[in-house]
């Protein structure tokens, strides 16, 4: 009797107690306990996290969680943002947002990456959710001014709109007038990513006016610099905000009432944008300097010493990107100055040239590593690097998460020893054992990924490119990354052994993308035929992979576990390697 | 270290793996080869394929006429780009000829799918030479006329968003030495203009920066859409090969019944090869193939308005 009573709980009891439960992970724990609490839990789950926009069809998911309010989908392979994924591939959202439609009359807030968004897809947006909410449109494309005009218009109670860097036909500049009087309801704003005459700034004026709880605005180029006091002056309780263009002859009016106004924000921790920066006006950020967490200055295109003045006002930054026009002063100036620094990022100024053209180094980063012991997150493009100052940041950094390198040019060795850098990704993956992410640059041979099958455990994503001498090298990465979910490569000589051999593993992956590696049609055939958990897609756009014998190497291949079966929205270049496709095909 | 640590697995494969021990003794640790000097790309030799088929079986796809020949075999050459492009590189029936070299007649194509199609040979010298003039045959992320001592691109290297890409390239940044250097590196970003064709599908992007001249932005254009046009092109082996003007452009594409047009800084849509091509790249904004019954009357304008410029 005693016994029983312990599973009896009613069932609103667990409903309460599963509430406090958000993170996607525990709610999938919860759901297997029992049948009872997997029924209860998919009543009363209200966000969905899609990761993988094929993995699983719009039907099944509303089919399992009848109540969602808010989702996230993820689309196109990762590779897509370096132009690896032709247009047209598919990451369509216009059937998801179709579904719900009919199905979540109340959901509020929709997360998109890397997908298809059609003005037709935002214009049903606007009509079938009644109390939408949140719109992130996160590296999209596909869609215009007119879409944005409908949203807009229709959502009265937006809290979010979020469009970073996507790409968004320009149309009209005055969508933003569409915004009713009405709404007052905006939280965060960002439309960095418009061009230069896509907004009507007196719209945008009386919209900043009007929306008290604004808290994150980011601006687009068109704005200018006088501009920005009177947008700050209109909403000195902003947290997070990103310039437009900071650049204006120096007028000593101009300068103080910019100062002024950013003085008046007394909640300021955020900043970015800064295109065109006129090195002058940044002290005229002087003033909240001290209190900043966060700064984007990585389209800023100024040197160094404006730079470690600006970064030596702001000894609580816990985030900066930055370009190389930092060089390594800068970061040795970032080390003494901010010890609270989390995370890195420093982009090439000028990634095609074929000489260095600033003093950037291997030693900024070391000089970081040592000097902001919190670091978790890097991302580095440089030139050049050596095992040495590799095994160094592992050794200073234990509690790296993040560590992506960029040594600009493929396959460049130590440069001390001319060596490959195996040893020196090898102490990265040894000494930071919580390294969720990983990108390798270099010269690199299989043992690096030795040494990542081996530490990697915990490793989650990983990105190869132009490393590894034979199968052994991918082998060692899928049989010995337990944690693994995304492998990225591209120009790798990996070919049918490894991944056969592995083929079980990759059920067990989100995606596997790879390209000018050496993995054969046949190989490709028959993983299809032999994984129906899978999707074996093969991307080709001279011609059938099947036109050609299939010992002959694919050009591109992307494979991801679904439960939806084979898509139907592939263009002509992608082939499904699944049996049943190739028969309708 | 010790053998790699096996797990259960469905293993697919029929052969073994190489072991750990014969993997080091193939290569030690200095990879020579990568370092050697060479004309091609870095790494764009392949790495050793235990089958030497290739070539053999490159041969008899090029020798039963299929659209691909792998004739990169037969130059010795090995690829220029990296494949990963999204323009693919299928000369099919749109390839330029090649400067003398080649089988008259037959399309050659320079592969460009990825370098481990090829055996580790070496390039040939006379490989610049010609992949100068197959320039226009590779895929749209193929590399200009690029002189040997400027960096070649690779596809999507090094990994930087396409928005960042095109926020620096549009607006390249200050120099204060200004020696007009701000000039070299506007020319070494990239420039992604969208590409739509009446009645296809979807959009392309292509970067402008790579191509030198019209006739190469024609050759790529005709390959990224040709799939949307089967059936209604003729013959297109260019007979005349070399000296293809820019008032020919339209020619290139008259088997299709479209022209290319473009539209300009000041919105305007202007019939593509009227202005000097360096003009036309500063100017350009977006492509358009359209159909030539509606595009009569463009080209009169931008003739004039070149006028009007200069």
């Amino acid at each position: 009797m005693q016994k029983e009573m312990a599973y009896s709980f009613p069932d609103e009891v667990l409903k309460h107690v599963f509430s406090f439960i958000q993170s996607d992970k525990d709610r999938n724990a919860v759901s297997l306990v029992c049948k009872s609490w997997y029924e209860i839990e998919r009543w009363c789950r209200r966000k969905v996290f899609i990761g993988n926009c094929y993995a699983v069809s719009p039907r099944m998911v509303i089919r399992r969680f009848p109540e969602v309010r808010s989702i996230e989908l993820k689309g196109k392979p990762h590779f897509a943002d370096f132009n690896l994924v032709p247009d047209g591939w598919g990451g369509y959202v216009l059937q998801w947002i179709a579904e719900m439609a009919g199905a979540y009359p109340w959901l509020g807030e929709i997360r998109l990456k890397r997908m298809v968004v059609t003005d037709e897809s935002l214009e049903l947006i606007a009509k079938s959710f009644k109390n939408f909410k949140v719109l992130v449109l996160f590296s999209c494309e596909g869609f215009s001014t007119d879409g944005l005009a409908a949203i807009a218009a229709s959502c009265k109670n937006l809290r979010e709109l979020d469009l970073r860097e996507s790409e968004v036909d320009d149309l009209s500049g005055h969508w933003l007038a569409q915004f009713p009087e009405t709404c007052t309801s905006l939280v965060s704003l960002n439309i960095s990513c418009l061009g230069s005459d896509e907004v009507s700034f007196s719209a945008l004026e009386r919209l900043v006016d009007r929306c008290p709880n604004l808290r994150s605005l980011q601006l687009n180029r068109a704005v200018t610099l006088d501009k920005i006091a009177n947008i700050l002056r209109r909403a000195p309780q902003l947290v997070d905000f990103g310039t437009g263009n900071y650049a204006a002859e120096l007028q000593p009016d101009v300068f103080s009432n910019l100062a002024g106004a950013f003085s008046s924000c007394k909640e300021l921790k955020s900043l970015s944008g800064f295109w065109d920066v006129v090195p002058a006006y940044l002290p005229a950020l002087y003033s909240i300097c001290p209190r900043l967490t966060s700064l984007n200055l990585s389209y800023a295109t100024i040197q160094s010493p404006d730079l470690i003045k600006l970064v030596s006002h702001c000894p609580r930054l816990q985030r900066l990107l930055v370009l190389d026009y930092v060089e390594d002063s800068g970061l040795e100036e970032l080390a003494s100055s901010c010890k609270d620094l989390q995370e890195l990022r420093v982009f090439p100024s000028d990634p095609f040239g074929v000489e260095p053209n600033v003093s950037l180094t291997e030693q900024g980063l070391v000089a970081v590593s040592l000097g902001c012991p919190k670091l978790q997150s890097v991302l580095y493009f440089c030139r050049r690097m050596s095992n040495a100052a590799l095994v160094t940041i592992a050794q200073n950094c234990p509690n790296l998460t993040r560590f992506r390198l960029c040594i600009i040019e493929p396959k460049t060795p130590d440069y001390l020893t001319l060596e490959p850098l195996d040893a020196g990704f090898g102490a990265i993956v040894e000494h930071c054992k919580d390294l969720r992410r990983l990108s390798l640059s270099g010269l690199l041979t299989d043992h690096v990924f030795e040494y990542i099958g081996t530490y990697g455990k915990k490793l989650e994503m990983l990105s190869v490119a132009f490393a590894g001498d034979s199968d052994l090298g991918l082998h060692h990465v899928l049989s010995g990354c337990e944690s693994l979910r995304k492998l990225e490569i591209r120009d790798c000589p990996f070919g049918d052994k490894a991944l056969l051999a592995n083929a079980a593993k990759l059920e067990t992956m989100r995606s596997l993308w790879m390209s000018s590696c050496a993995v054969s049609f046949g190989a490709c055939k028959l993983l299809g035929q032999k994984m129906p958990k899978l999707n074996v897609e093969v991307i080709d756009e001279t011609e059938p992979p099947d036109s050609r014998p299939e010992s002959y190497p694919v050009d591109k291949l992307y494979i991801y576990r679904s439960v939806a079966g084979p898509r139907f929205d592939m263009p002509p270049f992608v082939w499904s390697m699944d049996e049943a496709v190739k028969i309708l095909h | 270290m010790s053998k790699p640590i096996e797990h259960d697995y469905i293993g697919l494969s029929e052969q073994q793996l190489p072991s750990m021990e014969k993997s080091s003794d193939k290569k030690d640790g200095l990879h020579l080869k990568d370092t050697e000097l060479r004309l091609g790309l870095p790494g764009s030799e392949s790495p050793e394929r235990e089958d030497h088929d290739q070539n053999v079986l490159s041969l008899k796809s090029f020798v039963s006429g299929a659209k691909r020949g792998f004739s990169d075999a037969l130059d010795g050459g090995g690829n220029w780009v990296f494949s990963g492009g999204s323009g693919g590189g299928t000369e099919g029936l749109f390839s330029p000829r090649r400067g003398g070299k080649n089988n008259g007649g037959k399309d050659l194509s320079g592969s460009d799918s990825g370098s481990v199609l090829k055996d580790g040979a070496a390039q040939k010298p006379s490989v610049v030479q010609e992949k100068k003039l197959q320039v226009a045959a590779t895929s749209s992320h193929g590399n200009g006329n690029i002189a040997p001592a400027s960096k070649a691109q690779v596809v999507g290297w090094p990994p930087i968003r396409s928005f960042r890409k095109n926020t620096m390239a549009a607006h390249p940044p200050k120099n204060d030495d200004g020696d007009g250097n701000a000039e070299a590196k506007l020319g070494s970003g990239c420039l992604y203009v969208k590409v739509s064709m009446d009645g296809a599908p979807y959009l392309r992007k292509v970067d402008l920066k790579i191509y030198g001249s019209y006739k190469e932005l024609s050759s790529a254009l005709e390959k990224m859409f040709s799939c949307f046009t089967i059936g209604q092109c003729g013959s297109h082996g260019v007979s005349s090969g070399d000296g293809l003007t820019e008032s020919r452009l339209v020619d290139l594409l008259h088997g299709s019944e479209y022209v290319l047009t473009y539209e300009d800084k000041d919105g305007d849509w202007m019939l593509v090869g009227d202005v000097p091509w360096e003009m036309f790249t500063d100017s350009c904004k977006r492509l358009r193939i359209m159909k030539s019954t509606e595009a009569i009357g463009l080209a009169p304008r931008a003739m004039e308005k070149c006028k009007n410029r200069t």
